[in-house]
């Protein structure tokens, strides 16, 4: 089963190395991993997927909370939380097939950021499971290359996670 | 204008001043070490400051000497070496202090920064090898961090559950200068908490358990020497008549002969331990992480037993064994707060019904056996024990003597067993005792060790030599790597692939070193002997050529339910009884 965890961590050299050895380390495997920036200053947020159980997240949770430069650590919960991926396809366009795709574009909310002479390339982004969906009915007309971003995701509601809130 | 200005100035200070500077501040009087080209410049500092530098001869000796000094003497452990292989050779210490949590901060030099990433000369990626087998490390190219790094380097090594730290410095900061004092404020990690503070309702539901259990049985840790809870979990033990079993790192925590003490639990544990496990309502697990060697197969682990365990890393919460109340934080503080929630209790018909399951091996008392003229390791260290008082700090390395150490060494104080408990390491003994002797001269210290062990880190006694520091080495020589040979025994039918061991003459290794040397081939010999290595000035060792084929039980092979113990078979010399047998 998937779990989503948020870290916090010190915007400094080598902490994705420490969090990625973690999970190395502690034999779980990742489905993705996201790092940015937030809006405070020297902090980075790292959106976590997992495949493990529930125990095992728990797990997960601990030994994140150990490393010295992880500041907060979160799961998010399904439903509660918004959780967004994006992904860039390039599919190519041969004759009978362009009015296919465009309809797919045209009924899944793909945007097409780039047209070439033989391919086009399209933007897609949303929860995972339509990215997937619209992965999927793009298949059969030929993906010559694509790359995702991972899971990004936040709690819904007013409150927000910080790295400052328990200090 | 510059007059006004002069007398504000700091003192000017190179990055390898404001090592030895910070090393000073944090109370180190000892460090081991090894020199080389990346770390010189902070050697040749060195010499201007009042800490006592131990040349080693292996950058692994220095890891487990400073492993040794934190255990015996309660302080953090400081080991130096220059970059590359100076560093790579630290990583077995390193890692045994982890899986251990004894604090030890490690200091490498590092290649010029200009030169990192381009394969210099003894260049290798340190903190980067360190950074699963370290609670934390640092890779310094700049002066001005060398302090805040090395102030860090000691509060995490030290506080909440202890572990190595490493500090990489590279030479260019070592021989960088800046204005430079002392900064005294307590360090602020803002990603780290030593202690959460303990949740009362955690401590309402543990006391529910309490009140409610029939047959509990607490579960000793290293825990307990950490922080210092031995007075609270004697009280607490006492307040509701709880017997106690005891980890390995755990042995000393609780005196060996207070009546509620059991003894060890686990693979090599006393078999009414095991038992008394498997039957109780209720364990508590005191400073303790439930390691595999302590459980054996965790699906039928004290099935009928409900968990409260009190750690202080979050992360052992519920990680091998599912807890009904886990609680984290600091021991001491934590048991303190219990403590006033907990009626007294009686459960003497338990620990009676657990005493009746000692039977005649309860004391172990293997003195009272006839001298057949074989030599077996449990007569020499259970001798050792005997004319020692119980009052040595004895180290062990891993194997069959450190299992019988564990077995007929009774320990009645913290910190008076050191052994290479979680990474199980050879070659940890000599060099573990030669650093805790340093951390506690005016103790009697004993390294009990194989013949195979012993070989690996020999090259330490020319260490004890030139430090003349008196170390007292019991070789357990069986000739026989003994407890890979055991299991080999047990579960390869025999077949002794890589177990049979010859050495060199080892009282010749001592006259070499200049030590002294004794060879005991019979019981009758060894109470005479021991007594004179320990009259002997300097370190001495004792060849024990004991039983060959001996083995260690109870054992509970790898994976098998805890009560699924191998007994002694009965025609053996040092065999159990049958009342010890149900």
């Amino acid at each position: 089963m998937h779990h989503t965890l948020i870290a916090l961590v010190e915007d400094k050299p080598g902490v994705l190395n420490r969090v990625a050895s973690l999970f190395r380390r502690r034999n779980f495997n990742i489905e993705s991993l996201t790092v940015g920036r937030t809006a405070e200053e020297g902090v980075s947020r790292m959106t976590i997927v997992i495949d493990t159980d529930p125990a095992g997240a728990q797990r997960v949770g601990a030994y994140l909370n150990k490393l010295v430069d992880v500041l907060q650590v979160e799961e998010l919960v399904a439903g509660v939380a918004v959780a967004r991926d994006l992904a860039l396809v390039k599919v190519t366009v041969g004759g009978h097939d362009k009015a296919s795709l465009l309809r797919v574009v045209d009924e899944t909310r793909a945007h097409i950021v780039d047209t070439g002479e033989q391919s086009m390339t399209l933007e897609i982004t949303g929860e995972p499971p339509h990215v997937d969906a619209v992965i999927a009915r793009l298949k059969p007309l030929g993906i010559i290359e694509m790359v995702r971003t991972g899971q990004v995701a936040m709690r819904r509601g007013d409150t927000a996670l910080s790295a400052t809130q328990y200090s | 204008m510059y007059c006004l200005r002069a007398h504000l100035v700091m003192p000017i200070r190179t990055g390898a001043q404001i090592i030895w500077e910070c090393l000073v501040h944090e109370g180190v009087q000892t460090v081991f070490g090894y020199p080389g080209g990346a770390i010189l410049p902070t050697y040749d500092a060195m010499l201007d400051y009042p800490i006592h530098h131990v040349l080693v001869r292996h950058e692994q000796g220095a890891t487990h000497m400073a492993d040794g000094y934190a255990r015996a003497g309660g302080g953090v452990g400081v080991a130096i070496a220059t970059s590359g292989p100076g560093a790579t050779n630290m990583v077995t210490g390193i890692a045994t202090a982890m899986m251990d949590s004894s604090p030890m901060v490690c200091i490498t030099g590092q290649v010029p920064s200009k030169m990192i990433g381009y394969d210099a000369f003894q260049e290798t990626d340190i903190s980067g090898i360190a950074l699963p087998i370290t609670k934390h490390s640092y890779l310094i190219t700049a002066v001005e961090d060398i302090m805040p790094a090395i102030k860090e380097a000691f509060h995490l090594a030290k506080s909440g559950r202890p572990g190595p730290v490493l500090v990489d410095i590279t030479k260019d900061a070592q021989q960088a200068s800046i204005e430079w004092e002392w900064d005294p404020a307590p360090v602020k990690i803002r990603g780290y908490r030593a202690n959460a503070p303990v949740v009362k309702t955690d401590l309402i539901k543990a006391e529910a358990l309490i009140r409610a259990a029939k047959r509990p049985v607490i579960l000793a840790g290293q825990g307990v020497i950490q922080s210092g809870a031995t007075r609270e979990v004697l009280a607490f033990a006492e307040r509701i008549g709880s017997p106690i079993a005891m980890t390995l790192l755990g042995l000393g925590g609780v005196p060996a002969s207070h009546r509620l003490n059991l003894g060890m639990m686990g693979m090599h544990g006393e078999a009414w331990v095991n038992h008394a496990i498997q039957e109780a309502d209720l364990l508590l697990a005191f400073g303790m992480r439930f390691d595999d060697r302590v459980t054996g197969n965790l699906k039928t682990y004290a099935p009928t037993a409900k968990k409260i365990h009190i750690d202080v890393d979050a992360s052992e919460i519920n990680k091998n064994v599912a807890a009904d109340v886990g609680i984290v934080g600091d021991l001491r503080e934590t048991l303190k707060d219990l403590l006033d929630f907990i009626k007294p209790a009686d459960h003497s018909a338990w620990v009676a019904h657990i005493n009746s399951m000692k039977g005649d091996a309860a004391v172990r008392d293997i003195q009272a056996l006839p001298d057949t003229g074989h030599l077996y390791a449990a007569h020499v260290i259970n001798d050792i024990w005997r004319i020692t008082e119980g009052k040595a700090v004895v180290v062990t390395d891993v194997g069959q003597h450190q299992m019988w150490e564990a077995q007929y060494y009774h320990h009645d104080s913290p910190r008076s067993l050191i052994t290479s408990g979680g990474l199980g390491t050879m070659g940890f003994a000599v060099p573990a005792a030669i650093g805790a002797k340093m951390a506690r001269p005016e103790a009697e210290v004993w390294a009990i060790v194989g013949d195979g062990g012993f070989q690996m880190t020999q090259a330490e006694l020319s260490t004890a030599a030139q430090e003349g520091v008196k170390v007292n080495i019991a070789i357990i020589n069986n000739g026989y790597l003994g407890m890979v040979r055991q299991w080999q025994e047990f579960f390869y039918d025999r077949r002794y692939a890589a177990t049979p061991l010859r050495s060199p003459d080892f009282l010749k290794i001592a006259d070499a070193h200049g030590l002294s040397g004794f060879r005991v081939e019979s019981r009758g010999q060894v109470n005479d002997t021991v007594q004179r290595a320990r009259a002997a000035e300097g370190t001495v060792i004792i060849d024990f050529r004991v039983e060959q084929e001996d083995s260690v039980y109870p054992m509970v092979p790898a994976g098998a339910d805890l009560d699924a113990m191998i007994r002694r078979p009965d025609n053996s010399v040092l065999a159990e009884t049958g009342a010890d047998k149900n």
